[in-house]
Formats: structure tokens, C-alpha cells, sequence
């Protein structure tokens, strides 16, 4: 803009010769050679279009690939709704869950001092360094016939593997960093005097929290639910030792599209496929807006 | 209100932010907690808000055990040293937040909650800020804000932690005078702590200077300034000279030489006397207990501040009036109008 305007008024050949000289001053401020900076960038681009933007394309190339029609009635089959279903009300329990969880465990280690601290933040990170089977396989071990709580469940005739309950637990178990992850740096910013202030003006604890913490976290808070609920939706390891694969029961969507797949049925697989893909960019551009009004939150405190 | 502090120890590990400190404040008072960073004003201002707890030691307001009580239920209003104003709420809803978080039974209802809010910032003069966020304030402002909203619980104590040190030098000196002639208008007792001794002798009633976890002196700003009850109150508070001295056979000697000074009723041993600088009195030389060469002056409105190096080898600063000015190399004989030497 500032450019723009600058070339429409006439120089004189001094302040020509100053702007060439700024402009050069400026080229020489990136070391780098021509070439090697086109290298890099062309690297880059052809990486990221290798990884991410073919693969991206191939799977709505793939789905759409008999027709829109197809496309829609792979996506009516009472297996892929039920498996669509699963996979909604999996996420929203986990999601439910992994926010009281995630907010409580924020809240206590940002705002208070207590021993043992160091030990509950690596145990919030647990889940994100042990393997997803390794998370599935130890549900397996507590609630399967031979574990630990096997018998007492089967006498109460309760189903926790195979089932509803033992998806939804591994889910959680898996995605339980998240909301806590985003919230503990944000928290911990912001410091405790605003809490203190409303302590002192008479607030009683819920009171603070619902007036004072949480408006003041509720961009942080989205951001972690997104990112909870994008990885709930696409667990695969953890889900796949739990869920029994029985078929418009016990199948999420990742599950189903192995499934599909391995029956030569690409169309359907990749028809589920699309709407996790579009799951993904949905995902991606909210992040993008979350982490804006982040930055803002930032940018207005000081 | 009065407030009773009574052998109040709080530690930090092994230090001791608060030793053994005994205090009492009376209704009304505007009080000022002066000491140098650490020394453990802060703390015992959030002890008395309900915001820390001591150790060990005791707490009353009016005659009434404070500790019992938690920060919520002692109704004292705190004006936080970086504001804490709510930065989601608009200024009207930040000073309308203690009535707000009332009890139903005697929370006000929302048309006197609003008459309530535009009277507070008619008293701190920011009505027309209502409807802002408190990051389009600027300091001196958001100030002003926080106080309203400590107010508005209508507060039986009123506690200030450095309530002017994020200010610039101008608002900080416009603010002073307006607390002083707040508080003379709402009378409600208050302790504000403060590391610039200016602002506590210029707007406190009494002012308790405090190092290292105790309380060196206790007194008026004029008792503070013009009778310091310890060394440490006398360097911390105006400007001193501070020489290492030696009193021995009831004479004052500085290094080998010794001074015409009165050493009756001091302790033998090493001790350490202090003068104001402004209290130094120039004359020629031999004329007083001190002999030195100006080494160098510099100007301030109507003193002049001029290094001077003593004969024993210290150089010191003195503040003389214009009058008879000053230059670099002048011997000087100086004069302590007033002066005191403490043990140690």
C-alpha cells in the first residue's frame, strides 16, 4: 500500500537513488543466495504437496470416483451410519469427559502449590508417549474375561469391552492431554490476582471460577476441546484392540474404513474417509480462528 | 476499624518474610508500610486481606480474632499493585462485581447496583469510562478503577500494595494527593504499602518503615525523617551521609583524625554516623569538624550537590544552597548542623 503511493508521486532522482539504496540494503539482509533460497522453498512445497495435499486429494479422488450417487449411498449403508453414530457419540463422552478432567487439572496445578506437581504433569503427558495399542491392551487386561475386574463385570452382567463403555474409556484415555495441555501454560500466564481480587470482593469459589477464570479461558478451552475431539474421532490403535470390529455395532469410523478397504470396497472406505478428511480441514480452520482470539487475549494484556 | 498485629512470624523456607512483628493500627488512619523490596511489607499486607496466612502470631479487627475468618468474609478491600481488574469485564461490570457475587438474601437490586457503580466512578472521576475494557485504560486510570471497585463493598479496611508504583513520576504525584484528600473524605482505615519514602511521608499519617521482616521505627513522617530510631531507618529514609566512625576515650574519630563532635552517652566501638546531606554546612576551612576539596558540582533547582573528597579519604555528596556557589578544587571546612551515630 504504502509502495503503491510512494510510486505514484514523482521522485526526484535523489530520493530515487535513497529507495535503491533501501532496497538493496534490504536484499542484503537475507544472506542467502538466490538459488539456495529457491531450493529451500521448492523443497518445501513439493514436501508438503508429496504428504499432505496429494494424499488429501486422492482420498475425495478415490470417494467420488463412481459418482456422487455412490458417493452418497456408500455413505447410507446402515454400517457406515451406525459406525458415523459410534463414532459422534464416542467423541462427545470423551470430550465431556476429558474437559472436566482437563479443567480440574489445569486449574489445580496453574493455581495452587502443592507436593507432587512435577509428577502430575508427566502423568497428564502419559498417554501421549505410551502407544495407542499399549493403552487399548491395558483396558484389555482390567475389564477383559481374564482381567483384573473380568468376573465381578461378568456376575453384574456389565459389557465394558466390545462395547460402548470400553471404546469410550480408551478414547478418553488417549485424548485426556489435550484440554490440559492447552489450558496449563494459559493459566498459569494469567497468574492467580484476578482469582484473588474476586476472593477478596466477596466471590465464593465457584463463583470466581465461572465469573473470573473461565471467561478468561474460554478461548483456551475451545482450542483444547477441538483438538481432543479431532484425535477422539480418529483413534485407531487404541480403539481397534477394544472394539471387537463387530460389524454396525462396535465399528468407528477409522475401524470401518480398515474394514471396507481390506474387502476391495474403496469406494465406501474412502467415503468414510472424506468426511474424517473433512473432519481434519474443519479442525484445521477453526484452529486457525481459535488461535487468533489466543494471540488477541495476548495482545490485550499488554 | 482498628487492626491488632501481635507477634506475627510467617516464613518462606527457611527465610522469614515476617519476624515476629507487632503493629496496631487505629480507626481511620491512613498508614503507610515502608521498607525496601523483601522486606516483608507485602506479605504482612496479605495477611491482614485474607490472602496468606502467618505462621504463627495473632490478627484482630477490633478486638475480633481476624485468622478465623477467610479473605471473602473479612470485607477488606484490596487494590493489587498491577490492578487485577477482571480484563473480560468492562469497567462498570469490574467495579459491580463485588455487589454482584452478594448473597442473594442481601445482594442489592440491579437498579442500585447501578447507582451504586456511577457514584464510585463519579468518586474516582471515570464515569465517562464505563463502558471500556480495562486494556484501553491507561494506568493511572485502571488505578483509579481498581480502587472504585475495592470501595464498592464499602470496605471496613482498605489495603493498597504499591499503589503507584506502576505509574509514571507525573500521575504518580497527581495520585498521592487524591488518595490523601480520598481518604480524608471516606475515613475508612487504610495501610498502603510502598518502597518510595517520599510518597509514604507525603500522604501517610503514620508511616511503619520495615527491613528484613521487622519494624525498625514506628512514627509520624515527621518522626521518621527527623529522628530516626536505627541506622537503617536513617539511610533508608532521606538522603544520608553515612561515615564509619570509632568512638573511643569519649572522643569521635574518623580513621586517625578526630572530630569535634559530642560523643556523650555513646557506646566505645565501632559505630557509624549519619547526616542529611542538606545538613552539612559549608565554611572555610578549619571552620568545622570536617576538612575537604570539592571535586565536583552539579546543579538541582536550588542546591547545589557537590563531591567532596574528606581528608581522611572518603568522598561524600552534599546538598548546599546557591548562595556562595561552589567550584571544583575549593577547600572546605563542613559543619554537621545535625547528626547521629549509631552503634554497630
Amino acid at each position: 500500500m504504502t509502495m503503491q503511493l510512494a510510486d505514484s508521486v514523482s521522485l526526484s532522482p535523489s530520493e530515487a537513488k535513497a529507495r535503491v539504496h533501501a532496497a538493496a540494503a534490504r536484499n542484503n539482509l537475507r544472506t542467502e543466495p538466490r538459488a539456495v533460497r529457491i531450493v529451500i522453498i521448492a523443497l518445501a512445497v513439493l514436501f508438503l504437496s508429496v504428504f499432505v495435499v496429494l494424499p488429501l486429494v486422492v482420498v475425495f479422488a478415490q470417494a467420488f470416483s463412481r459418482g456422487i450417487l455412490a458417493y452418497l449411498a456408500a455413505l447410507a449403508e446402515p454400517e457406515a451410519l451406525s459406525a458415523i453414530k459410534l463414532t459422534l457419540l464416542v467423541a462427545a463422552i470423551s470430550v465431556g469427559l476429558n474437559l472436566v478432567f482437563g479443567l480440574v487439572a489445569a486449574w489445580a496445578i496453574a493455581k495452587f502449590d502443592f507436593k507432587g506437581k512435577t509428577f502430575l504433569i508427566t502423568l497428564i503427558d502419559l498417554p501421549f508417549s505410551v502407544s495407542p495399542v499399549i493403552s487399548g491392551l491395558v483396558f484389555v487386561l482390567l475389564f477383559g474375561a481374564q482381567g483384573y475386574f473380568g468376573g465381578w463385570l461378568r456376575d453384574h452382567d456389565i459389557q465394558v469391552l466390545f462395547a460402548v463403555p470400553g471404546i469410550a474409556l480408551a478414547t478418553t484415555f488417549v485424548t485426556f492431554p489435550f484440554v490440559a495441555r492447552a489450558l496449563i501454560p494459559l493459566m498459569q500466564e494469567q497468574g492467580t490476582q484476578e482469582e484473588e481480587a474476586a476472593i477478596s470482593l466477596g466471590a465464593s469459589g465457584l463463583q470466581t471460577f465461572f465469573r473470573v477464570t473461565l471467561p478468561n479461558i474460554k478461548w483456551g478451552v475451545l482450542y483444547g476441546v477441538l483438538l481432543c475431539n479431532a484425535r477422539a474421532m480418529g483413534e485407531f490403535g487404541a480403539v481397534s484392540v477394544v472394539s471387537g470390529h463387530i460389524r454396525g455395532e462396535t465399528n468407528t469410523m477409522p475401524l470401518l474404513v480398515e474394514i471396507l478397504y481390506n474387502e476391495y470396497q474403496f469406494v465406501a472406505a474412502f467415503a468414510i474417509a472424506s468426511l474424517l478428511a473433512m473432519l481434519a480441514l474443519v479442525t484445521l480452520i477453526a484452529k486457525t480462528v481459535l488461535e487468533r482470539h489466543l494471540d488477541e487475549g495476548h495482545a490485550r494484556d499488554h | 476499624m482498628t487492626i491488632e498485629v501481635r507477634n506475627l512470624v510467617k516464613k518462606f523456607g527457611s527465610f522469614a518474610a515476617l519476624d515476629s512483628v507487632d503493629l496496631k493500627v487505629d480507626n481511620g488512619e491512613l498508614l503507610a508500610l515502608l521498607g525496601p523490596s523483601g522486606s516483608g511489607k507485602t506479605t504482612l499486607l496479605r495477611i491482614i486481606a485474607g490472602l496468606d496466612w502467618p505462621d504463627s502470631g495473632e490478627l484482630a479487627f477490633n478486638g475480633e480474632d481476624a485468622l478465623a475468618q477467610g479473605a471473602r468474609e473479612r470485607h477488606v478491600g484490596f487494590v493489587f499493585q498491577h490492578y487485577a481488574l477482571f480484563r473480560h469485564m468492562t469497567v462498570f461490570e469490574n467495579v459491580a462485581f463485588g455487589l454482584r457475587v452478594q448473597p442473594r438474601a442481601v445482594r442489592k437490586e440491579e437498579a442500585a447496583i447501578r447507582a451504586r457503580v456511577k457514584e464510585l466512578l463519579d468518586l474516582v472521576q471515570l464515569d465517562w469510562l464505563a463502558d471500556r475494557y480495562p486494556s484501553q485504560l491507561s494506568g493511572g486510570q485502571r488505578q483509579r478503577i481498581a480502587l472504585a471497585r475495592a470501595l464498592a463493598i464499602e470496605p471496613r479496611i482498605l489495603l493498597l500494595d504499591e499503589p503507584f508504583g506502576a505509574l509514571d513520576a507525573k500521575v504518580r504525584k497527581e495520585l498521592r494527593k487524591w488518595l490523601r484528600s480520598l481518604h480524608h473524605e471516606i475515613n475508612v482505615t487504610s495501610i498502603f504499602v510502598t518502597h518510595d519514602q517520599e510518597e509514604a511521608l507525603e500522604v501517610a499519617n503514620r508511616v511503619v518503615v520495615m527491613d528484613k521482616g521487622r519494624i525498625e521505627q514506628i512514627g509520624s513522617p515527621d518522626d521518621v525523617y527527623e529522628s530516626p530510631a536505627t541506622a537503617f531507618v536513617h539511610g533508608f529514609i532521606g538522603e544520608s551521609i553515612e561515615l564509619p566512625v570509632r568512638i573511643a576515650d569519649g572522643v569521635v574519630r574518623l580513621g586517625d583524625r578526630p572530630l569535634a563532635l559530642d560523643a556523650d552517652g555513646l557506646a566505645p566501638g565501632a559505630s557509624r554516623l549519619f547526616v542529611r546531606r542538606h545538613d552539612m554546612l559549608v565554611g572555610p576551612p578549619g571552620s568545622g569538624a570536617f576538612e575537604g576539596a570539592v571535586q565536583q558540582v552539579r546543579n538541582f533547582g536550588p542546591v547545589q550537590r557537590a563531591e567532596v573528597a574528606l581528608s581522611g579519604g572518603q568522598t561524600i555528596e552534599i546538598d548546599a544552597p546557591r548562595g556562595k556557589e561552589l567550584r571544583a578544587g575549593d577547600a572546605i571546612g563542613l559543619q554537621p548542623r545535625r547528626y547521629r551515630i549509631f552503634a554497630g
